[in-house]
């Protein structure tokens, strides 16, 4: 059936219109921009290291399985309990299971990308438990009940003072009304609310940016550092992550940390860079004294055997986001989807359909930026270009398109035919563009003329004009 | 040697002017210059539509039409990368096709790059202006377009270049996108206008048409008063034509 999804179309509309965000997307597509080549600057190999790091993520999705067993299997031996979870749903089972079999009331979580795939805040929320973000600007799309809007910045789209006012709802007790808030202040706040969490906490759940299978230790970054609260202070802790972050070595693990910063924040490293290696041990002051980790799939394995393989480079820094020009102009909202942008447009429909984001690989100009500051190289224009040649062979491109496509290649495919259909409608355009101009109903044209202008330069087509030149030679 | 032109459907029908500035350039350059009627379009539509069985055939048609001369040559950065890099691509799976298609690749050149870079062209020219370049995304990113065209345009005397804040982001055409996606495409290439017109500069170049009509359209909108040109345009003197965008 032809995909009507217009959801993205709307969204994006209603996005354009919203002064505040398009006010901090400003933030993103100047700000970051400029702070990752400020970072980049000073290093002139950072080429090689995106070759590198390109090489090592391709490596280990040629070799995944042995990677992963290697990890299981050091983790274990680390005193660690491993999970895999083949689907969304088993992730959140195995999750709620272990916060059952603790008896888990209140729960603080780190940051992760995983979690708001499967959805965990909302089966944890329906199961009567109490949970908290801890990372602020989770904490803040909480409170506002929204999903993130950026994948490293998730409250990017909020202004000071929608933060403010969300303050004031939510922190009943400790909120001064008649003050003005400044950035600090809100960091203070939130300070204060979340101390009080980390210390009544029964299970902390974070997330991992790279899982060693040498060593079977996690590899965890945050600038807040509070993934290493929700880490260290409750008994029971889980890592949910997802099968491609395996690494080989704690070597690669330094590479790859020093393209994701520096591409990520502009940071030449990120504040907190955090090594787990199992629980407490009998001779540790302090840690968790159990440590489960969740190999969510979801999806991944499948990707693995398509052409989408290169996707799961991925390393979630964002860059592709802050340089995508529809990003740029319509937030991380509009796409609907836990992960936005050009990676998103790509990870959305992989792990959930190409008929539910039709309109995602299609929103894109191709333009190509995200790719050449992926760290990880991967080729985001292919991957989208393949993903609407799949949609075109399950005929999921609405009818108009197909048909404007099919006529097309008709004349096309007939040079001929081609040359004199061109020189109608040049002859054609020049007689009616007023009128085009002042017609709203046809199609392709009101598209362009609603807030561009056109005019034709010539009454001829060159290929005419070089055939009378030709002709007089 | 014996250039086929590929004249690429936008300039065939919307600005006959680019063409015929790319042949003066290549002419006065002492090149052979044909112009296969058999031609007709690079296929990008229906490739970046999804559509490849269309593309092969007309990538096909391409090969035949284009693999007697020495060099093929586009005005248009982003067509010409579709012959140059997707063509390979799209034939990856047929041994011979793929030959004839690397071979093609090997001697296909975008206009500036064919210019400045084979033919080392010398312009002696005087033009009084301030001119900012705009780098088409698939000029730029897939065929390391940069310095041809700037290079090519600091030969013009008393022509001065000021670079746009943001010269490398895209204007928001991207092909269908700009009819698909409207508010959006409308967005992008608003964002482009101003940066335009804060350099000040009385005309904008470029080296794709599409990327040239979206802007000048935008900016004709916008009253910004600014008049675009294809860098060959400029190249060869441009005394008797008019902007892209504007009729007597
Ligand atoms: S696709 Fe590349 S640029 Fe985008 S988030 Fe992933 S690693 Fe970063």
């Amino acid at each position: 059936m032809p995909n009507t999804n217009t959801e993205f179309k709307y969204k994006a509309r209603e996005a354009l219109k919203d002064e505040q965000l398009q006010q901090a997307l400003v933030g993103v597509k100047q700000g970051l921009v400029n702070n990752r080549l400020d970072a980049i600057k000073v290093v002139p190999e950072f080429e090689s290291f995106r070759n590198d790091a390109a090489a090592v993520k391709q490596h280990v999705l040629e070799n995944l399985d042995l990677y992963l067993e290697e990890f299981e299997e050091n983790a274990i031996s680390s005193g660690a309990i491993v999970h895999w979870a083949k689907t969304a749903e088993d992730a959140r089972q195995i999750i709620l299971d272990i916060c059952k079999q603790n008896n888990a009331k209140n729960i603080i979580k780190g940051k992760s990308m995983v979690s708001e795939e499967i959805r965990l805040n909302e089966a944890l929320k329906n199961n009567g438990l109490d949970v908290v973000e801890t990372d602020l600007g989770e904490y803040i799309v909480q409170l506002a009940d929204e999903p993130p809007s950026h994948i490293i910045m998730p409250c990017i789209h909020k202004t000071l003072s929608q933060i403010t006012q969300l303050f004031r709802k939510n922190h009943t007790d400790i909120h001064k009304a008649d003050k003005n808030y400044s950035v600090a202040d809100i960091v203070n706040e939130a300070r204060e609310v979340m101390r009080r969490k980390f210390l009544s906490a029964d299970i902390g759940i974070i997330g991992a940016n790279f899982l060693i299978a040498e060593t079977g230790s996690i590899v965890l970054v945050t600038n807040e550092g509070n993934g290493d609260l929700c880490s260290c202070l409750p008994k029971t802790q889980i890592i949910t992550t997802s099968i491609e972050k395996v690494l080989p070595t704690l070597d690669d693990a330094s590479l790859l940390l020093k393209v994701l910063a520096r591409s990520a924040t502009g940071q030449q490293i990120t504040s907190y860079n955090t090594l787990l290696t199992g629980p407490k041990q009998d001779n540790d002051k302090d840690g968790p004294e159990e440590m489960h980790i969740v190999l969510v799939d979801n999806g991944r394995s499948k990707m693995l055997k398509t052409e989408l393989r290169e996707m799961l480079r991925c390393i979630r820094c964002g860059a592709c986001l802050n340089h995508c020009p529809v990003y740029g102009s319509v937030g991380g909202h509009a796409y609907n989807s836990v992960y936005p942008g050009p990676m998103g447009s790509i990870l959305s429909p992989a792990i959930e359909g190409l008929e539910k984001y039709y309109d995602l690989p299609n929103a894109c100009t191709l333009n190509g930026r995200c790719e050449s500051v992926c760290p990880v190289k991967i080729p985001l224009t292919k991957i989208l270009r393949h993903l609407r040649n799949e949609q075109f062979k399950k005929r999921l491109n609405n009818k108009s398109t197909r048909f404007s496509l099919k006529l097309w290649s008709f004349f096309a495919t007939r040079p001929k035919l081609y040359h004199r259909f061109n020189s109608l409608f040049i002859n054609a355009l020049n007689i009616y563009i007023n009128i085009l101009n002042r017609c709203s109903a046809i199609p392709v044209f009101s598209s362009w003329l609603k807030s561009r202008d056109f005019a034709p330069s010539q009454q001829k087509t060159f290929q005419q004009i070089w055939q009378s030149r030709k002709e007089n030679d | 040697m014996k250039i086929g032109f590929f004249v690429t459907c936008l300039v065939d029908t919307l600005r006959p002017e680019i063409a015929i500035a790319s042949i003066k350039l290549l002419e006065d350059a002492n090149c052979d210059v044909h112009v296969p009627s058999q031609q007709t379009c690079c296929a990008q539509i229906a490739f970046n539509n999804g559509d490849l069985e269309t593309s092969k055939s007309i990538a096909r048609n391409v090969i035949n039409v284009f693999e007697p001369f020495d060099y093929l040559v586009a005005p248009s950065g982003s067509c010409l990368s579709m012959i140059k890099v997707h063509y390979p691509e799209l034939f990856k799976d047929e041994a011979k096709m793929l030959e004839r298609a690397n071979n093609l690749s090997e001697k296909s050149y975008e206009i500036l790059t064919f210019l400045n870079d084979i033919l080392d062209i010398k312009i002696k020219k005087r033009f009084p202006a301030t001119v900012t370049y705009h780098d088409s995304c698939s000029g730029l990113r897939e065929l390391g377009i940069k310095s041809q065209p700037r290079k090519l345009l600091s030969q013009i005397k008393d022509l001065k270049i000021t670079e746009m804040h943001e010269p490398e982001v895209c204007c928001g055409f991207g092909g269908t996108f700009c009819v698909k996606y409207p508010e959006i495409s409308t967005n992008i290439v608003t964002e482009k206008s101003n940066d335009i017109k804060n350099t000040g500069a009385d005309i904008l170049v470029g080296g794709d048409l599409g990327c040239l009509l979206n802007i000048s359209g935008r900016c004709s909108r916008m009253n910004i008063p600014i008049k675009c040109f294809h860098t060959v345009e400029l190249l060869a003197g441009i005394d008797d034509c008019l902007p892209i965008g504007k009729t007597k």
